[in-house]
């Protein structure tokens, strides 16, 4: 086990300096010349490269790289040109927004997938299985920012049951003081009802959005784990005992599946995260997706390149977390 | 049935005059089996209607997908123009048949520019072994855990927008998996016979990997690529949509559905059917992979 855990570590620290390769890398990509983007274009030659000199630009490659990895690693990702404050205090505003937005998502795709799965591999080959299929299908295979925008034109624009663009009325702009950063949770703290259900219908069609995708991904893992179990002895010797098929399912085919479950949920929220960029666009939400999309615009490479580290990082530490949890949890990984 | 048409008997019945005629047979029988899942077949169908639309564009498109016709801009959906016209004028319809070529042209470069990288990766890895099949794939691994989409945007940010340089960033994050399956397959194979008795006849490494691994690799990895495509169009039409793919007028099924957003209230057939198109044809490559990987990889049905 100990063993196991110091391997685990190992391919953390490789490949958190992956990601720091790869965001230097694409750092040092851009056309732009950063000597000029500070200066302005009109300076003697002299003054260039004393600038130069005092960004650090002449050193050697690799020692530019060290420290790059020295500063991110101590969260400091540079000044953003557009709001002209740090990038980390930016991130740190905003990133709650895009918490909010894929939590409930994964919330929404654990709720509706799980059942789904097992309702398919329960019913194999019939309609339940057809039906769950189909829907696992468009799942996976329309783009998110298009099921927002269908979502937003159906229920918003012509049905009005809930809430627009945005994630809070303006009215209730600045009404709770942020303590969490999750306005539902701040305002159900602050007591403010009517504020927590403003910003649930606000918060449903990006949630639902994103949520739809997540369900396809876990109904479909959840199916196959749970068909995998299906075939093996246990179930037939169960079978053979008399148990129920509800009896099989619940005692003992989804605790054996459990495991690979909370794997599964856990990669689901790391591409929530990525699926977020895209719908807080489509639904104006103020979280980093939207902070590194106008940041993009405006050739705000700090910003960018910060928010793509901390989406990584995230992304990478869920994927080895739950490589970690599926190996000390389940004696039959190696 | 077969007096008719011996060429299927002859394929069918097990033995070969010729190796041409043996693979031939092995097609033969992977089309039988893919004939018999509707599932695939409709897949196949949506996935050869898009290389259609994309090379009989101009005529099929009853006009020019980048001409404008301000005095028609925003009509609804109608005999004349059946997806309707957008913020220009421009025929829906028309601009969709003609981003059929965008969309195929993105599938097409990924998979030429990510497959034969991971390939490559995948079989000298699995072949070599050793230190640097530890090196190679720990590598891959590292890549595999990175989020695509946010890592393509960066890339294509840094690059500068553009349909060539989406194209590259997608690809740059694309190889990973191939090269995940080229090494499995490798593995199955190095220890087989027929790659011990080529080596005793003196053949090198590079030809081994090059003549004799690598080919039998391709069916996994077609089948890798036809899912892998599903979700290239996907990439692909986001980064479009965040207006860092291919740039105006160009008719790209993504963009479209971005400019399209901004008239939603008024003119919802312009985001609409972009839209529509996209996921009809992502479908079709999750239909076809399907499909594809029960016929040759039946273990994993």
């Amino acid at each position: 086990m100990t063993r196991a855990l110091a391997r685990q570590a190992g391919i953390l620290a490789a490949t958190f300096l992956g990601l720091f390769f790869v965001t230097f890398a694409i750092g040092r990509l851009m056309p732009l010349d950063p000597v000029l983007a500070v200066t302005g274009p009109d300076i003697s030659d002299e003054i260039y490269q004393q600038v130069r000199a005092e960004m650090g630009l002449d050193d050697p490659i690799i020692v530019q790289f060290f420290r790059y990895t020295w500063q991110v690693a101590r969260l400091d990702f540079g000044t953003s040109i557009v709001t002209r404050e740090t990038v980390a205090a930016d991130i740190l505003r905003v990133f709650p927004a895009t918490l909010e937005l894929a939590t409930a998502g994964t919330l929404i795709g654990m709720l509706i997938g799980v059942p789904a799965g097992i309702a398919a591999a329960v019913w194999r080959g019939g309609v339940v299985d057809a039906v769950v299929r189909v829907l696992t299908l468009v799942g996976y295979s329309a783009p998110v920012f298009w099921k927002g925008l269908m979502l937003l034109l159906v229920f918003y624009v012509w049905l009005g049951w809930v809430e627009g663009p945005g994630r809070i009325d303006v009215v209730w702009e600045g009404m709770v003081e942020p303590v969490t950063g999750i306005i539902i949770l701040d305002a159900a703290m602050a007591g403010e009802w009517e504020m927590v259900q403003n910003a649930f219908g606000h918060l449903i069609l990006p949630a639902v959005s994103l949520g739809y995708g997540a369900a396809a991904y876990i109904g479909r893992m959840t199916r196959s784990f749970m068909l995998d179990q299906m075939r093996q002895e246990y179930v037939t010797a169960a079978r053979a005992k008399g148990l129920s098929e509800l009896r099989i399912v619940v005692r003992h085919v989804l605790p054996n599946c459990a495991v690979q479950l909370i794997t599964a949920v856990a990669l689901t929220y790391g591409l929530l995260l990525e699926g977020a960029v895209l719908t807080e666009t489509v639904f104006a939400w103020p979280g980093l997706g939207q902070y590194m999309t106008r940041a993009m615009f405006n050739a705000d490479m700090n910003a960018v390149l910060g928010g793509t580290f901390v989406i990584g990082a995230v992304f990478v530490a869920l994927n080895l977390a739950a490589d970690t949890l599926y190996r000390v949890l389940d004696p039959r990984a190696g | 049935m077969s007096d008719t048409l011996p060429w299927r008997a002859r394929l069918l019945s097990g033995e070969y005059a010729s190796r041409r005629e043996a693979s031939l047979a092995r097609f033969y029988l992977g089309w039988l089996a893919l004939r018999r899942s509707p599932a695939a077949m409709a897949g196949l169908l949506i996935v050869g209607l898009l290389i259609l639309t994309a090379i009989l564009a101009p005529w099929i498109a009853p006009y020019h997908p980048d001409v404008q016709a301000l005095d028609r801009a925003l009509q609804p959906p109608s005999a004349a123009h059946w997806f309707g016209t957008d913020e220009f004028g421009r025929d829906v319809f028309s601009r969709i048949v003609w981003g059929a070529r965008v969309t195929l042209y993105i599938v097409l470069l990924v998979a030429a520019l990510a497959a034969p990288v991971g390939l490559l990766v995948g079989c000298v890895a699995g072949y070599l072994g050793g230190w640097v099949e530890v090196v190679l794939m720990r590598l891959t691994d590292i890549a595999l855990a990175f989020p695509r989409l946010v890592l393509a945007l960066a890339f294509t940010a840094a690059l500068g927008p553009g349909l060539e340089h989406a194209v590259i960033a997608i690809a740059l994050t694309g190889w990973p998996p191939y090269a995940r399956i080229a090494r499995a397959e490798t593995l199955t194979l190095r220890r087989s016979d027929f790659i011990a008795a080529i080596r005793l006849l003196g053949g090198s490494s590079s030809r081994i990997v090059l003549k004799h691994i690598v080919p039998l690799c391709l069916p996994s990895l077609l089948v890798r690529a036809t899912l892998d495509m599903a979700g290239v169009i996907l990439i692909a039409a986001g980064l479009g949509f965040l207006g860092l793919g291919a740039q105006p007028p160009t008719a790209e099924w993504g963009a479209m559905l971005s400019s399209g957003r901004d008239y939603l209230l008024s003119a919802w057939w312009a985001a609409t059917f972009p839209g529509l198109a996209i996921f009809i044809v992502s479908m079709g490559f999750n239909l076809l992979g399907d499909g594809l990987r029960d016929v040759l990889d039946p273990k994993h049905a």
